[in-house]
């Protein structure tokens, strides 16, 4: 007495002889259906937005080829465009930023999520997010009001009269600059660090800490030598998320940075960054070559971030260990 | 709470029946660790009620009990794993070779009295390095390269592991995973060996192998082991404490308390009238 029905479901490994039809009416077909396209569109948005920064950028292209991004003279009265000095200054900026968030982000995540009582950790969570959620205008009226101050006054005083030997401590304190750009950024993503950190450390396996306490590890040994190492690919992920907010944000890296396209070793001399030239300048770019070339420079900025996301990626493939914990690529 | 506001319902407990060990045994056995007058609770909800046993030195000791018993609470105290969760708090007092742990260095004791979980959990390392990690934390008498070995090859695992020691350790059978944290447990030499239901993800043919294991490795370390198998209890240990709500009801050597139970509760356990 066997029945062919495919209406009836089946189980088992049945399941693939169901025709189209009978899994569309079910339900499980139309699901595959929206949510592809929901995830297809994120590369159709990508793919969209190259396109039109490539089209959008193609008087500059043909005048000043790969000179686009060897020359440092911007001048719009003579129509000279060169990128330069902006992508120095976004590498310089997010550079000082990460090199100051990352250890601070890292250990902050650390004591909320291992050594913190629950209260204090999930308190102090609160505020992060907060943070997190303040808009980065915020973040410049912070920088021009009381960092380029303090900067100008105390701390670019002391660093020119402790390490005023190196290149980078050199010049006169503005206030303004990279370094000062760099410190505002390192505010503004250190609560990204912290935050999804957090989260990673506090999703090790319990037992993974247990193995360890119970081999004899010390708290601490427990925690850099088997959590750490096990989150790695997580913490990587909040690093990323931090070095794509440095290089891309826009408004307080203006508001500090001093907007002069300058390339110098000194990190306490004015400079200008991608974002904040396009920002900038968009609204007064008269003529097509200016205009498309603050177009390129937006290609630029999103050429940068996907390398540097891939540079990255592969640094964490590079130096994994064997095994690997969570999230590793 | 104290331990003498018990709740209602343990009042009309009667007493533990404890025949373990008999005389005549008694004067060739030691105990490595004894466990004496043991309150546990979690915040204020009780789950041990004073417990007196005894773990005796190169024998395995099986904790049986239904789920909730208190048998792996009652694991855990004994390398003050416990400490690890918030709000917990012993009474009482155990003792490893005559002294009290509670007092002692907390890293120093666990490093003497090792533990093997329920779920393998190996580091996300190389085999090698797996084995290595408590011989680089805390220092190791042979060279590390020979301690790994003589580990594995006590947790039974060398002959399979040999030629890919640089492997990652997840690329290993459940089964073989248990053994390697037991070698793992084994490279910092403890003396004695916990093991909290360590069979409880496995296949019955590791399962198989991991308790051969056990019976040899009685005469490297004293073993305790959690389990919630009566057959694995009765196969392996010498020992069988038998926990009910948190009371320990019977304790005795093992032939003797699977076919002659002292107790009208461990016969209705053990004959699988509950748990």
């Amino acid at each position: 007495m066997a029945t062919t029905t495919t209406t009836v479901p089946s189980a088992g490994p049945v399941v693939g002889s169901r025709s189209f039809l009978s899994r569309l009416r079910e339900g499980d077909e139309i699901a595959r259906i929206i949510t592809f396209l929901f995830a297809a569109s994120v590369v159709l948005i990508t793919v969209l937005l190259v396109f039109e920064l490539w089209r959008g950028s193609a008087l500059p292209r043909h005048k000043f080829g790969f000179n686009f991004f060897r020359t440092s003279v911007w001048d719009p009265i003579f129509d000279q465009f060169g990128a330069l000095p902006f992508i120095y200054g976004t590498l310089v900026t997010a550079a000082v930023a990460l090199i100051l968030a990352v250890p601070l982000g890292i250990g902050a995540a650390i004591f909320l999520a291992e050594l913190a009582p629950a209260r204090v950790s999930d308190t102090l969570e609160f505020f992060i997010d907060l943070l997190a959620a303040v808009p980065s205008v915020i973040y410049g009226l912070l920088g021009v009001f009381i960092i380029v101050p303090l900067m100008r006054s105390y701390i670019q005083p002391a660093l020119k009269g402790t390490l005023g030997f190196l290149p980078l401590f050199k010049g006169p304190a503005y206030g303004v600059g990279f370094l000062t750009a760099g410190i505002v950024l390192a505010i503004m993503v250190i609560p990204y660090i912290i935050s999804v950190s957090r989260e990673v450390l506090l999703s090790v396996p319990r037992d993974q800490r247990e193995a360890a306490l119970s081999l004899g590890a010390t708290r601490w040994e427990s925690t850099w030598k088997v959590v750490v190492p096990f989150a790695r690919g997580g913490i990587f992920g909040s690093i990323f998320l931090a070095l794509a907010r440095a290089l891309g944000e826009t408004m307080a890296v203006t508001m500090v940075i001093g907007n002069t396209p300058t390339i110098s070793a000194s990190l306490f001399s004015p400079g200008y960054s991608i974002a904040a030239v396009i920002a900038n300048e968009f609204t007064e770019a008269t003529g097509d070559l200016y205009l498309q070339s603050l177009i390129e420079l937006g290609l630029v900025l999103f050429i940068l971030t996907f390398i540097l996301n891939g540079l990255a990626r592969l640094l964490i493939v590079a130096t994994s260990q064997r095994g690997g914990g969570m999230g590793n690529t | 709470m104290h331990a003498s506001a018990r709740p209602a319902v343990s009042v009309n407990i009667p007493p533990t029946t404890v025949n373990a060990p008999t005389r005549d045994a008694q004067a060739a056995l030691t105990m490595r660790m004894t466990v004496s007058k043991v309150n546990f609770f979690y915040g204020s909800k009780q789950t041990l009620f004073d417990i007196n046993m005894g773990i005796a030195t190169n024998k395995v000791t099986a904790l049986i009990g239904p789920s909730g018993c208190g048998k792996s609470t009652l694991l855990r105290t004994l390398n003050r794993m416990h400490e690890t969760v918030r709000h917990a708090r012993l009474e009482g007092e155990i003792q490893l070779d005559g002294q009290n742990i509670l007092t002692q260095d907390v890293t120093a004791h666990r490093r003497r009295v090792g533990m093997v979980f329920q779920r393998p959990n190996p580091f996300p390392k190389s085999i090698f390095d797996n084995v290595a990690y408590g011989l680089r934390i805390n220092g190791s008498k042979l060279p590390v390269a020979e301690a790994v070995e003589k580990s594995l090859r006590h947790a039974a695992l060398w002959d399979e592991v040999k030629d890919h020691l640089h492997k990652s350790a997840y690329e290993l059978s459940g089964g073989q995973q248990q053994r390697l944290c037991i070698a793992r447990a084994l490279a910092v030499e403890p003396e004695v060996l916990l093991l909290d239901e360590p069979c409880s993800a496995l296949d019955p043919i590791s399962t198989a192998k991991i308790e051969e294991l056990l019976v040899q490795l009685k005469d490297l370390c004293t073993i305790s082991i959690v389990t919630h198998n009566m057959q694995q209890a009765a196969r392996v240990s010498d020992f069988t404490a038998f926990l009910l709500t948190g009371q320990l009801i019977e304790f005795s050597p093992t032939p003797q308390l699977f076919t002659t139970p002292g107790d009208p509760r461990t016969e209705a356990y053990i004959t699988g009238r509950f748990g």
